[in-house]
């Protein structure tokens, strides 16, 4: 009986352990060497160095810098996409909208955009020349704007974009949410002489909670992996203000071939992720969840 | 997994000429065709005519790739039995591409590589000397400072395939405007015209985008700065002769005779430049073609080209960086002489004219410079001039990491978030880490 279920299992077992189980644990060996270029030509050159590359991730001139850019984007990016997210399916999911198919098949069209054709568009929209948001903005008398190219604003229009992008995902999420209210909640609260404030405060909120929760880890855990966004609009500059540690890892593992350290610094960001991941969780917990 | 195509190749080829005779039932028939098709797909080449024939696999990169093609049948003619198959690679995936292949054992017979990344190649030992190639007067017609840098440990490893080195473009007519009566020939002069310009034109007139450091580093070898010393072991960017040239490329950001991140703000260069909101670059020959292309009629007559200036007191022009692409010959082909043919092959003048003629890139070879008469042209006159004084780089496989380190600190620097002296500083602390390993690999190969 054991041995059916061993067998039955044994081909997913075997395809997690072949690509996935194996090359974490080769990754982790790897982060404990100081495989680079010259490990490529002569495998003598390779040197078991232990704890040392995680040692120089920490003082790796751009280790801070990309830290920092990385809490910025998932701080302000990250509340600012699920709160559109909310806001978005609040609007969707109410009684008096129309066309909700239709809206909702638009919110939800940059999700599934290629993320290098929405990068053109968007580059064209922060062009500090001609850009479409430097004329509104110039509309009302602002100065245009270098998104792209001032070290200040590069980040923010980082995040403006991404948060545009991703905000149909957690939208659908929200919406199923909200659709799983009994409206028995709602009209019990009214006939208690709740307005819509007082409904959305004290209904819809708690019966969101676990939507919430799950909403606002995958962000998290998403927007720390921030990558492909600064790849392709500004390849980590202006001054680096948009260098993200995927592409701190990306540019020492691929490109300085300094695959050992690369790796290293793909063990810190998983530790990074999994301490904010329990941080949150038992903050959400603490909150009476 | 290569051998097993080409076997399939092989047997659906006898089975399909075979057709006629045997009789085959309508699905089996049906089955191979769609085989067939498959694999046409997939890229089953056809075999080479001649039996016993070699096939050369050559990588060249960008639209070198599609134009090098017309320049090789004749080659073929010359080399009966040998066939040239090119796959074309895209300039910005090409270094990690000609890594893995490294790695995979897959690289190619013969392939272009920039001439910085040579030093990266020969440490893993992935190319075939070849000192016997190119007899010693073809070598000397080579341009000395872009032959130079093919040079390592006293063997050639590649040979130069065209030529690269920085100068200004600029708008003549904006210099006439603004009082000017020729191209600056030293720093002071430089830094005049750029005054004037400004002063004329109310906004930076020069572009000089943190990405290249190709700019930084020949006014640095201007100043005659090592860069790097004790072969290579540490950085030297502290010294004198460096912190001279470092100096005087954060003044042209501070004075705002360039703009920090200004390539970004203007947009697309070549109307940028077209509409005077860029009125000078340091750039290098491809900008001959695209200037000649994408600048409207009205500014043709206006554009020009100079060498880089020269620090006061020190002959003109000044050096520039001796760059281009080069052809090498991978070490473990088993096709070395047919490589080695092909590689004399295009070097020839007459061959280096005429991808000159299809592409615009620049021939190595000075004689190809006469036989097409190119210094006709003012424009590119300007480059023969510069190539006299061209110099490589540290031949250091960690070149390219240390140079875009020294360009994030110069970028830091030309925004003032920190001084010159600090700058340096940190360049150099950041370059001697950079090159830990190789100081060790050095240490390990001593007897």
């Amino acid at each position: 009986m054991k041995s059916a279920a061993f067998w039955f299992l044994a081909p997913a077992l075997g395809l997690i352990a072949l690509f996935f189980l194996l090359p974490i644990a080769a990754a982790f060996l790897l982060s404990l060497t100081d495989f680079d270029i010259y490990a490529i030509g002569d495998p003598a050159a390779l040197r078991w160095v232990g704890w040392e590359n995680y040692r120089q991730v920490f003082e790796h001139p751009l280790f801070w810098t990309a830290l920092g850019n990385t809490f910025y984007f998932v701080l302000i990016g990250g509340p600012l996409s699920v709160g559109l997210s909310l806001g978005a399916a609040l609007l969707l999911n109410h009684r008096l909208t129309c066309c909700k198919t239709l809206l909702r098949t638009v919110y939800f069209l940059p999700v599934v955009s290629t993320l290098v054709a929405v990068a053109v568009v968007w580059r064209a929209l922060y062009s500090p020349d001609a850009g479409l948001l430097n004329q509104l903005l110039g509309a009302f008398g602002i100065q245009p704007i270098d998104w792209l190219g001032d070290p200040r604003f590069a980040m923010p229009a980082i995040i403006l974009m991404a948060a545009w992008k991703n905000f149909g995902f957690n939208m659908i999420i929200f919406i199923t949410g909200l659709q799983a209210i009994p409206e028995r909640l709602y009209e019990a609260a009214r006939l208690d002489g709740a307005g819509s404030w007082a409904q959305f405060r004290f209904v819809t909120l708690p019966q969101l909670a676990p939507t919430f929760l799950f909403v606002a880890l995958m962000t998290m855990i998403g927007y720390l992996q921030l990558f492909a966004e600064p790849y392709v609009m500004t390849q980590g500059g202006p001054a680096n203000a948009t260098l993200s540690l995927v592409m701190l890892m990306y540019q020492e593992g691929f490109r300085w071939w300094n695959m050992g350290f690369a790796a290293a610094l793909a063990f810190v960001l998983f530790a990074i992720i999994l301490a904010a991941a329990l941080l949150q969780l038992s903050l959400q917990r603490k909150g009476g969840v | 997994m290569r051998l097993g195509l080409a076997r399939w190749c092989e047997l659906i080829r006898t089975k399909t000429s075979t057709q006629a005779t045997v009789r085959m039932n309508f699905h089996l028939r049906m089955s191979l065709v769609i085989v067939f098709s498959i694999f046409m797909l997939l890229g089953c080449n056809p075999q080479p005519e001649s039996q016993g024939g070699i096939i050369l696999d050559l990588w060249a990169l960008g639209s070198e790739g599609e134009r090098v093609r017309a320049l090789l049948p004749a080659f073929e003619q010359q080399n009966p039995g040998v066939r040239v198959r090119v796959q074309q690679i895209p300039w910005s995936a090409a270094h990690e591409k000609l890594l893995t292949a490294y790695v995979g054992g897959t690289l190619p017979d013969v392939f272009q590589l920039g001439n910085t990344w040579l030093a990266e190649f020969v440490t893993l030992g992935a190319l075939l000397p070849l000192d016997a190639v190119l007899p010693q007067a073809a070598q000397a017609d080579i341009f000395p400072g872009v032959l130079a840098a093919h040079r390592l440990q006293g063997h050639l490893y590649a040979l130069p395939w065209y030529v690269d080195t920085r100068l200004l473009f600029y708008r003549a007519d904006a210099l006439q405007q603004a009082g000017v009566a020729q191209a600056p020939q030293t720093w002071s002069a430089w830094v005049d015209t750029l005054r004037r310009l400004r002063a004329h034109s109310g906004h930076a007139p020069l572009v000089l985008p943190f990405s290249e450091w190709q700019t930084l580093i020949a006014l640095g070898l201007q100043q005659q700065a090592a860069l790097l010393r004790e072969d290579g072991r540490y950085a030297d960017f502290s010294h004198p002769a460096f912190r001279d040239a470092f100096r005087f490329y954060i003044q042209l950001f501070r004075e705002g005779l360039a703009e920090v991140g200004g390539e970004q703000r203007i947009g697309n260069l070549y109307q940028a430049f077209a509409e005077g909101r860029v009125l000078m670059l340091v750039s290098g020959p491809w900008n001959l073609g695209e200037f000649e292309r994408r600048l409207p009629p009205a500014v043709q007559a206006s554009w020009a080209t100079a060498p880089l200036p020269a620090p006061d007191g020190a002959p003109f022009p000044g050096r520039s960086v001796a760059g281009g692409a080069s052809l090498a010959i991978n070490a473990h082909t088993p096709h070395a002489q047919a490589a080695q043919a092909l590689l004399a092959y295009l070097a020839e003048p007459d061959v280096q004219l005429a991808f000159y003629r299809a592409t615009g890139d620049l021939p190595v070879r000075m004689s190809a410079w006469t036989l097409g008469d190119l210094r006709q042209s003012p424009r590119i006159d300007a480059f023969w001039q510069q190539l006299q004084h061209a110099q490589g780089v540290p031949q250091v496989a960690e070149w390219e990491r240390i140079a875009s380190a020294l360009m994030r600190h110069a970028e830091r620097a030309a925004r003032g978030l920190v001084s010159e002296e600090q700058a340096l500083a940190d360049i150099n602390q950041e370059a001697d880490r950079i090159l830990s390993k190789r100081r060790w690999m050095l240490e390990q190969q001593k007897p």
